[in-house]
């Protein structure tokens, strides 16, 4: 009997010790395939240290800078840069576990919800950094809404699910005022039209995809300057989507709205700006096209081409 | 042979049936419907059923059969004797066979119904286990024939394990029937000697019925008012303490406290529930009533070392933990999606506690404080330590007051005969006691279904 080595063939001579060879044949392979993936590894760690392509917006609203997070031991996200502009789609993409929806809970400081985590660096809103001692997490998170990726209105009316928000927030003065403030959001989410006539119904009553526009109307009805979607389309059906996706280009002449996306087409369709993450890190951001068309960086490539993720 | 002798058959047969109904397919050899255990349960259920429902018919019957037969031994003389003393003639011919006293030195004919008694006795024992093997043999002998690849044991074998599972969980409900049923007989006895009119309405209880005529307050006096009044004015102060604190705790508990916190401070809550309610009475009377005197003496109250507010305090402290567990739970199993959706619009921690757990949790803590509640309406023994056995009608707390509960227990403690007024008094409170109860729970079932806020 005789192994190769470097191939990991074996070639079994009669009599021989089978299970041997194949040992050891199994052990070179892995061997070869540690030493491949650690220089990969090395070459993308030395290039994702800085972000390919241009991480700052014309008409910032949001911006990042080195933020890290840690849960617990484990380093979520590092050292990432980036701005969200007025008036604009931004999409994350990346496989999963990259950090893109962790990235995404810092810009609300939804990531207090949980304990071990813990944030380093700033994210400027209009001038104040939201993780410093004075911001006001509550006055934040009305300024910066969120949708959610599973729909999740509140067990109680259609109504009083969009009026939730400008009730705990005194938005409106009187009954009249947050009629007018519950039908516009409703009317701008693109859902008036299919509830007017049930408003006192529960909002759990709803289809997947109404729910979601709802979670959208009341997500306004806040009146927020940026907002949040956390994969809002992922469980849901593709007309849902594309009701969703219609709605966000509308949306985009009023707020500025990050989305974390799995589905590449979705973030072709709907963002003007997007960013590539990968393993915590932001490898690669700039204009939608030039991403999908001419990435920067191999990582991006491989992502956008299907090799991996 | 002693009587169990059939059942002991019947086991061994039951297992010789599992076991040939389960070697029955690897005889064949051939493909079978079911696994080979299939056909053994089949077997083994068609053995244990029809020798069982044999068994007890029997057991039903043999009492009945063995009395007539016995009591026609007897002399002519003797059978005609009202039925009560005839009673009593079986009664010691029982008692001798068994070897129990026997009143006076039996007689002839007495000696001789014994020994036909245990003649009957041992003949009847050896019956039933004959008829329960040819029972038993013949049922299974029947279904193992019946063994075949084309019998779909399995499927009957589920339906009948259905069958068994609908039995169990009607125990519960025929003996919640059963205990409504002995209640509500012994109430219309009552009832035929005081009208329910003065007993729903009237304004004072003193059940008290005359041994002479010339007694003094022989009358008695049935209006179970003050007795309901107690009740609600204990258990409406033990609620007004267990409630807040309770759900308070649950909140903190389930919403702000964190894992180390929760883990030491909920099974210590529940310890609470785990306290003899006999403590609780004592500690109510030595601590909690002299303190209370003490402390209304200082601002110049009347406190009565026996009070309903002690009473009520410690009953509150009692059943703080059916609120605050079940509420706790409850609030826990709100999904995590919606805390995060009210939190994301900017709402504190509190506000999304109030506007959005709390209604979605309503049923279950409703359930809880339903519990409660009725726990304290029939908590017994702190009352009787330390509020007392004074029906006052009052609503004052810092009085004296008596419960449902207590009065039913000091009706029936002692030597009592079983058809005054007095005693029967107690099945009349309780039946009242049931059907308040009951009226509690659906008003409270239909409460819960007009505002609860249903999440998924």
């Amino acid at each position: 009997m005789k192994s190769m080595d470097n191939g990991g063939l074996v070639f079994d001579g009669g009599g021989l010790n089978v299970t041997e060879g194949a040992k050891r044949a199994a052990g070179a392979l892995i061997g070869n395939l540690r030493a491949y993936e650690s220089s990969r590894l090395s070459n993308v760690i030395e290039e994702a240290h800085h972000t390919a392509g241009d991480y700052t917006a014309v008409n910032a609203i949001m911006r990042a800078r080195n933020v890290d997070v840690f849960y617990g031991d484990n380093h979520a996200i590092k050292s990432v840069n980036l701005d969200v502009g007025a008036n604009e789609v931004i999409s994350l993409i990346g496989p999963s576990g990259c950090g893109k929806s962790t990235f995404i809970r810092c810009l609300n400081r939804m990531n207090d919800t949980i304990e071990s985590a813990r944030v380093e660096g700033e994210i400027v809103l209009d001038g104040e950094n939201i993780y410093s001692r004075e911001a006001d997490v509550v006055l934040l998170r009305a300024r910066v809404g969120m949708v959610f990726q599973k729909p999740n209105p509140f067990p109680k009316s259609v109504y009083d699910n969009v009026a939730y928000g400008p009730r705990i927030h005194g938005l409106a003065p009187d009954r009249q005022a947050l009629d007018q403030i519950v039908q516009s959001s409703l009317e701008r989410a693109g859902l008036w039209a299919e509830v007017k006539d049930r408003l006192h119904y529960p909002g759990t009553g709803l289809s997947g995809g109404q729910q979601q526009r709802l979670c959208i109307a009341r997500a306004i009805a806040v009146g927020p300057e940026v907002i949040l979607m956390d994969e809002p389309c992922s469980a849901l059906d593709p007309i849902a989507t594309a009701h969703i996706e219609d709605l966000i280009d509308e949306l985009k002449k009023n707020f500025a709205i990050v989305i974390v996306t799995h589905s590449m087409q979705q973030a072709r369709r709907v963002s003007q700006r997007t960013a590539y993450f990968h393993l915590g890190r932001l490898i690669e951001v700039g204009a939608t096209s030039q991403v999908f068309s001419e990435p920067r960086r191999k990582l991006t490539e491989d992502y956008i081409t299907g090799r991996f993720g | 042979m002693p009587p169990y002798t059939a059942l002991i058959i019947l086991l061994a047969l039951t297992v010789l049936g599992y076991w040939l109904g389960r070697r029955r397919p690897a005889a064949f050899g051939r493909k079978y419907h079911s696994l080979p255990g299939y056909y053994g349960s089949y077997v083994a259920i068609w053995c244990v059923f029809p020798a069982l429902a044999l068994y007890c018919l029997w057991q039903l019957v043999e009492p009945g059969f063995i009395r007539s037969q016995v009591l026609a031994t007897l002399p002519a003389e003797l059978l005609e004797l009202p039925e009560a003393e005839l009673g009593l003639i079986y009664n010691d011919i029982r008692n001798l066979v068994e070897g129990n006293i026997v009143s006076g030195a039996p007689g002839e004919e007495i000696i001789a119904a014994a020994s036909r008694y245990t003649a009957l006795q041992r003949m009847s024992n050896l019956g039933i286990a004959l008829a329960v093997l040819v029972a038993g043999l013949a049922s299974s002998g029947w279904a193992l024939r019946r063994v075949k690849p084309t019998l779909r044991a399995r499927n009957k074998v589920e339906r009948t394990l259905r069958m068994l599972l609908m039995a169990a969980s009607t125990v519960a409900i025929f003996t919640t029937i059963g205990i409504f049923l002995s209640v509500l007989f012994e109430a219309i006895q009552f009832f035929q000697l005081v009208s329910p009119l003065e007993f729903l309405f009237g304004l004072s209880w003193s059940p008290q019925t005359a041994i002479r005529p010339d007694q003094v307050g022989s009358s008695g006096a049935f209006g179970a008012v003050p007795l309901f009044t107690g009740t609600l004015l204990i258990s409406g102060l033990a609620l007004l303490v267990a409630v807040p604190v309770g759900l308070l705790s649950a909140i903190y508990l389930s919403e702000y406290a964190n894992a180390r916190i929760r883990a030491i401070a909920k099974p210590m809550l529940e310890v609470l529930a785990g306290i003899p309610t006999v403590v609780y009475g004592y500690f109510a009377a030595l601590t909690v009533g002299p303190l209370l005197r003490q402390f209304g003496e200082a601002f110049g109250l009347g406190v009565s070392s026996e009070s309903a507010l002690g009473a009520g305090l410690v009953m509150g402290i009692m059943i703080i933990p059916f609120v605050s567990s079940l509420s706790d739970d409850v609030i826990n199993a709100v999904p995590q999606d919606l805390r995060d959706g009210s939190l994301a619009l900017g709402a504190t921690q509190s506000e999304t506690i109030r506007q959005v757990l709390i209604p979605a949790a309503l049923p279950g803590i409703v359930g809880g404080i339903l519990l409660a509640a009725s726990r304290a309406i029939g908590e017994t023994m702190i009352v009787v330590m330390a509020a007392g056995l004074a029906a006052n009608l009052t609503a004052n707390p810092l009085e004296a007051v008596t419960t449902v509960t207590v009065q039913m227990v000091t009706l029936l403690i002692g030597d009592q005969e079983f058809d005054s007024a007095k005693t029967l008094a107690a099945f009349a409170l309780g039946l009242l006691l049931f059907v308040t109860t009951l009226a509690l729970n659906v008003v409270a079932l239909r409460v819960v279904r007009r505002y609860r806020e249903q999440y998924e």
